[in-house]
């Protein structure tokens, strides 16, 4: 038993609990006295404070690092999330695999950006510090795990907690309170994927980076600098959007690459959650950048930056408190933390507005009507219509809520989240898609120019014209008929055309102010892609042979998919395509081998290599024993075209507990669309034991046969000294037989094996499941120097696939890293101006 | 009248367009007696019923049937009225789904047999469970 680095982590977790309330109180104190000195000295006690608090931050990342990495598994965290097989990137993504581990992950993000902001802002430090340092108490108050003596109740929940005080019921611990796992629970294997362990980290730098224009906010209206937190948080609010869009479409990446949702954006609550909050950190970062230009929006924009920051608060209470338990596909272990994370909520809120009002009076605010032909009236709708959107998403995603407000006043309230998401939330958004594509095209015109009618015709009419080129050509081609996906191309067209021109002028004269320009391109392009990828995906797999698969199977499914035997080539989407066998993954190399290759092991995850063979430039030997992912099976499939060959490895998780199969796509991606495969039913394992009956075929050493209609050759016959799992004694004998089976795709060797051992007569057969054969070394006739051979036969090995055409998917992918070079680009000129003032000492 | 007006105005419809719709799409949670009449009545929109597995004296989940291509399964669920019901499902059983002490079914009737289109679960919370593979 370790207890020692349990204690450790707990007096960090606690350490970092009261720096962080030491730091707030000393930096409020720094920001509210008058006195020069006094102020001075609540300063330095504020960065101590902060530095103590990252440290401990810090110190509890690493205490809980190494209880991962050296598998304590009596510590809870460790046993549930972890075992001794996961590689090291898996082990580091286990941290923030449970609810504490990604509070610390927030914790401690925040606390990186505290210290950068200690470092670049003095004159904001205080106030903004103040802020930080609160909100890190209450984060850091959710992984406490400390009981209020007398009120029973308990705060936060700790990572550092023993197993056996998270299982105190459970029998064995009441036996042997010392007892500790030998292994530990391990990662959903749906999980063990490479964004486990970079979709997390982004998408919580995307929460944490929200915090500082929120803070700066808060700062101004607290200093009544009402105007001059824009500038330094500017950069921030663009940063942050940045990151957290990358998060969002990573998670939806992630999705449709390996989850098999068909798809990458669902609609689940989970997702809509920080859908909403994006959206508003984009509007409130438009009407900053107006204000920023003309001194209007203002109020818009305090409004936006505190809405956006509150919203990621209640994001983090629905997707944690349980409450959208009845409503989500995504399960959460509910840490009954939602009271405290009501607390957490509501004293932002409450603090927030409440500042907010109280200061509304003071806040300038331009009296005039801006003009319809303004750049600040045509961006002030954008952010309204953004806000809209994320309004039409956000209403329906709190409906468990709401029945919980109902509940609580009396009232029985049985209203559900729409049944279908998908259908439901894409009738809206559509539209409010082609209102803020066609704006973004518009409004970057008088974004730049000095707009008045007849100037606003003039600027148009090019655009227009070869917006209408560009989309007649797309419809045509495309065949886009549906009315709204023509409304959504056009709109999609119409923001890339705008912009590319924009782009072109500003490239001649000011390259570093195109990130807009850049941005909005990337949106149009982000439609186009989601249009066509999610509007005109069809299934490609159809069964064209005239026959059912399976009479037990639904109509639908014998329609929809295609089944495959080994090595037997059928066409698809303009391809041939071929099923070559059974793959498993090696855990230490990255290739695939054979599942013939291979014998198991009584250990799921452990193979024993049958002969040697090489793949890929690894070489395995025989019986040598190779680590394997045991949960995986992959179906390798080629599709051919024109002489070259592709491979696809759709991969199945077969779970005998579970009754089911999981299955994961593999992509073949070609400029113009994706082929979206996965298997939709694969052979049982038990169903390689249906053999026929035993053929007996007498042959010489050289002499062709024939078995399953493969040409087969007896090559040698050979003594052999070592049987796997054989003891032989000096007395007995072996002999291997060596056959040589020439199948569609090259040579297979089965080598059966006839033994005498203790005078009785023993015969292990050799199997070649790829050719559904399987021989046996039956006899020795040395009379006639002939062998006989049992042969049994079975039906071939097969897959059943599913085959999805994704159109022009990746203008949406290319389009997301458009809009993120865009932010990148804007974010680059900000921090510049930034330093500029800062150098001019107004920071 | 000021363009902010109309503008506000504009924004005020679009908002009440919203929640009227929202309030017309939301399914409810409703038991099977009362899906099926709704069903019959000609509401074909998707219900969310809540209930448990039906399970033996010794705790055991009975009455999953596995489908023929093992990709769908059918299962015997207990709405909070005690009215028992099959359900199919046209994918393979959700992780976890055995263990679950609630389950949502989001779906509808199709004549007398109910498809769900969405599972969702309510799993016992990781602190009370209290087995451990030794």
């Amino acid at each position: 038993m370790h207890y020692l680095i349990g204690d450790l982590g707990h007096l960090f977790v606690i350490t970092s609990f009261i720096t962080s309330l030491v730091t707030a109180f000393a930096y409020f104190k720094a920001t509210t006295v008058n006195d020069l000195e006094k102020k001075t000295f609540w300063l330095h006690n504020g960065r101590t404070g902060f530095y103590a608090h990252a440290a401990a931050v810090l110190g509890i990342c690493i205490t809980l690092f190494v209880i991962i990495a050296n598998h304590y598994f009596e510590y809870h965290y460790a046993y549930n999330y972890s075992d001794r097989k996961l590689p090291v990137y898996y082990l580091i993504s286990t941290f923030w695999n449970g609810q504490e581990g990604s509070f610390m992950l927030w914790l401690f993000w925040q606390a990186l950006l505290g210290l950068i902001l200690i470092h670049t802002n003095k004159f904001w430090e205080a106030p903004v510090m103040t802020v930080f340092a609160l909100v890190q108490a209450f984060l850091a108050s959710m992984i406490l795990g400390v009981v209020i003596p007398g009120l029973g109740s308990k705060i936060g929940s700790s990572p550092f907690i023993l197993l056996r005080d998270a299982m105190h019921e459970a029998p064995i611990f009441m036996a042997q309170p010392e007892f500790i796992p030998k292994d530990g629970n391990g990662l959903n294997p749906l999980l063990q994927n490479y964004w486990m362990v970079i979709h997390p980290p982004t998408l919580f730098l995307g929460f944490a980076t929200t915090l500082v224009p929120f803070s700066f906010c808060i700062a101004g209206l607290w200093m009544k600098k009402y105007q001059d937190w824009i500038r330094p948080a500017l950069p921030w609010a663009l940063f942050s959007g940045a990151v957290l869009g990358l998060g969002i479409l990573m998670g939806g990446y992630w999705a449709y690459e390996t989850l098999n949702f068909g798809g990458y954006w669902n609609w689940d609550p989970v997702e809509n959650a920080i859908y909403v909050p994006w959206l508003t950190l984009v509007a409130a970062i438009h009407t900053m950048i107006t204000y920023k230009n003309s001194e209007t929006a203002l109020k818009a924009s305090i409004i936006l930056v505190i809405t956006t920051f509150i919203l990621i608060l209640y994001a983090t209470f629905l997707t944690r408190s349980g409450v959208l338990g009845d409503a989500s596909v995504h399960s959460f272990t509910d840490l009954g933390l939602s009271g405290q994370l009501l607390i957490y909520l509501f004293f932002f809120l409450i603090a927030a507005v409440a500042l907010a009002i109280g200061r509304w009076r003071e806040i300038p605010s331009s009296e005039k009507e801006a003009s319809t032909y303004s750049r600040e009236f045509w961006i002030f709708i954008g952010a309204v219509t953004l806000c809209l959107m994320g309004f039409q998403v956000l209403l329906p995603t709190s409906i468990p809520v709401w029945n919980k407000i109902l509940h609580g006043i009396g009232i029985t309230s049985n209203l559900a989240i729409p049944g279908d998401q998908i259908t439901f939330y894409s009738r809206f958004q559509l539209w409010f898609a082609v209102v803020v594509g066609l704006l973004s095209g518009v409004g970057q015109f008088f974004w730049w120019k000095k707009i008045d009618k007849d100037q606003l015709k003039k600027e148009l009419t090019v655009p227009v014209l070869i917006t209408l080129i560009v989309f007649a050509l797309i419809v045509t081609i495309g065949q886009v008929y549906t009315y709204t996906y023509v409304i959504l191309t056009l709109a999609g067209v119409f923001t890339v055309v705008c912009n590319t021109k924009i782009l072109i002028s500003l490239l001649k004269s000011s390259p570093g102010l195109s990130g807009g320009a850049v941005a909005h391109m990337g949106v149009g392009m982000m439609l186009l892609g989601i249009m066509f990828s999610a509007g005109y995906s069809k299934i490609v797999s159809l069964n064209n042979t005239g026959m059912r698969i399976s009479t037990e199977f639904s109509e639908d499914f014998n329609r929809d998919n295609l089944l495959l035997f080994i090595n037997e080539p059928r066409t698809m989407w303009g391809y041939d395509i071929e099923f070559l066998g059974e793959r498993l993954e090696p855990r230490h190399h990255n290739v695939y081998i054979r599942k013939t290759d291979v014998l198991p092991t009584g250990d799921r995850d452990l193979v024993v290599a049958k002969r040697d063979f090489t793949i890929g430039g690894t070489t395995f030997k025989a019986n040598d024993t190779i680590d394997i992912h045991g949960e995986n099976t992959f179906y390798e499939i080629q599709l051919r075209k024109n002489g070259r060959a592709y491979t696809l490895y759709p991969r199945a998780q077969i779970n005998p507990e579970m009754g089911g199969l999981l299955v994961s796509p593999d992509i073949y991606r070609t400029v113009s669309a994706d082929l979206y495969t996965h298997v939709s039913s694969v052979m049982k394992p038990s169903e390689g034991e249906e053999w026929s009956k035993l053929e007996e075929t007498n042959v010489k050493i050289g002499q062709q046969f024939y078995a399953n209609d493969y040409v087969c050759v007896l090559k040698s016959i050979d003594r052999v000294f070592e049987v796997n799992g054989v003891q032989l004694n000096p007395e007995d004998v072996a002999v291997k037989a060596r056959i040589q089976i020439q199948g569609e795709k090259g040579d297979y060797y089965a080598e059966p094996i006839f033994l005498i051992k203790d005078k009785m007569a023993g015969r292990i057969p050799d199997e070649v499941a790829d050719l559904g054969l399987r021989l046996t070394l039956l006899n020795i006739h040395p009379e006639t120097n002939e062998f006989a051979l049992g042969i049994n036969t079975r039906q071939k090995d097969w897959v059943v696939i599913k085959a999805l055409e994704k159109p022009y998917i990746n203008l949406l992918w290319l389009g997301t890293l458009v809009l993120m070079g865009g932010f990148g680009i804007a974010m680059t000129r900000r921090v510049r101006e930034f330093r500029k003032m800062k150098a001019k000492g107004f920071e | 009248m000021k363009k902010s007006h109309i503008l506000i105005l504009v924004v005020i419809a679009v908002a009440i367009g919203i929640i009227v719709s929202t309030s017309n799409d939301a399914s409810t949670y409703v038991g099977f007696d009362e899906a099926l009449s709704l069903s019959t009545s000609g509401n074909k929109k998707e219900i969310h019923v809540v209930g448990e597995l039906k399970k033996d004296d010794e705790g055991h989940v009975i009455g999953i049937t596995e489908g023929a291509d093992r990709v769908s399964f059918s299962f015997v669920m207990i709405d909070d009225t005690g009215k028992e019901q099959r359900v199919n499902y046209n994918q393979p059983m959700p992780a976890d789904f055995l263990r679950s002490e609630k389950v949502v079914v989001i779906g509808s009737y199709h004549g007398a047999d109910f498809n769900a289109s969405k599972i969702l679960l309510k799993c016992p919370s990781k602190y009370q469970e209290q087995k451990i593979n030794a």
